[in-house]
């Protein structure tokens, strides 16, 4: 399982053979890699590639829009 | 023709059986218009992250369609119109999930393990930023 914080450098949690998919519709894995304000952590936090980080914003920004992950938690 | 995948909620005061007569519904613009359903998935009652349109739960309903743009255009006007519909997605794929999405996947291990705790608070989140904070103290 792919968590959002690292002790050290750690390559990216979606590269190499058997890195889960990036995908809208898995929320468990979105969940962590935004805040607990709902805010997308930085990839330098995360250590995702700058491509992976893409594509993740993307399915975070599409699980918002469908109201499986919030825009901000207050 | 190109594959999509169309995401729906509904009004969560709608019962199962009107839920599904709108998927039939879409299904049945889609087919209409040329093209065709590869699944159904319904995800049942979920509760929202935040609000929509008084909303705090929505039905969600997902379809894997293979149809000619025209179809998935017609079948988002619809949508629009269609009160029951509160709001949808629809994305172009490469190609479409075998076998049920992570949505499905997910939800008998959620069950098992139970929501994650609360993650603490920054200052004593470990980071591999770390040493610049050592080197002040």
């Amino acid at each position: 399982m792919a968590r959002a914080f690292f002790r050290r450098r750690k390559s990216c949690p979606f590269s190499g053979k058997d890195a889960p998919k990036i995908d809208y519709k898995d929320v468990r894995l979105l969940q962590g890699f935004v805040s607990e304000r709902g805010k997308i952590v930085p990839s330098r936090i995360t250590a995702v590639s700058s491509k992976k980080q893409r594509e993740l914003a993307r399915a975070i920004k599409r699980s918002r829009h469908l109201g499986l992950l919030p825009y901000i938690v207050k | 023709m190109p594959l999509y995948e169309h995401v729906f909620l509904a009004r969560q005061d709608l019962a199962q059986a009107q839920v599904d007569a709108l998927a039939e519904n879409a299904t049945k613009i889609i087919e209409d218009n040329g093209g065709k359903i590869a699944k159904t998935e319904t995800w049942g009652l979920r509760s929202l992250a935040y609000r929509i349109a008084k909303n705090r739960k929505a039905h969600y309903v997902m379809l894997d369609i293979d149809a000619p743009p025209a179809a998935i255009s017609e079948l988002e006007r619809q949508s629009n119109i269609n009160e029951d519909v509160i709001r949808f997605l629809t994305i172009k794929v490469d190609e479409h999930e075998k076998g049920p999405s992570a949505m499905m996947r997910r939800s008998d291990k959620d069950r098992e393990r139970g929501p994650r705790g609360d993650r603490g608070d920054r200052e004593d989140r470990p980071s591999f930023r770390a040493p610049r904070e050592e080197e002040v103290e």
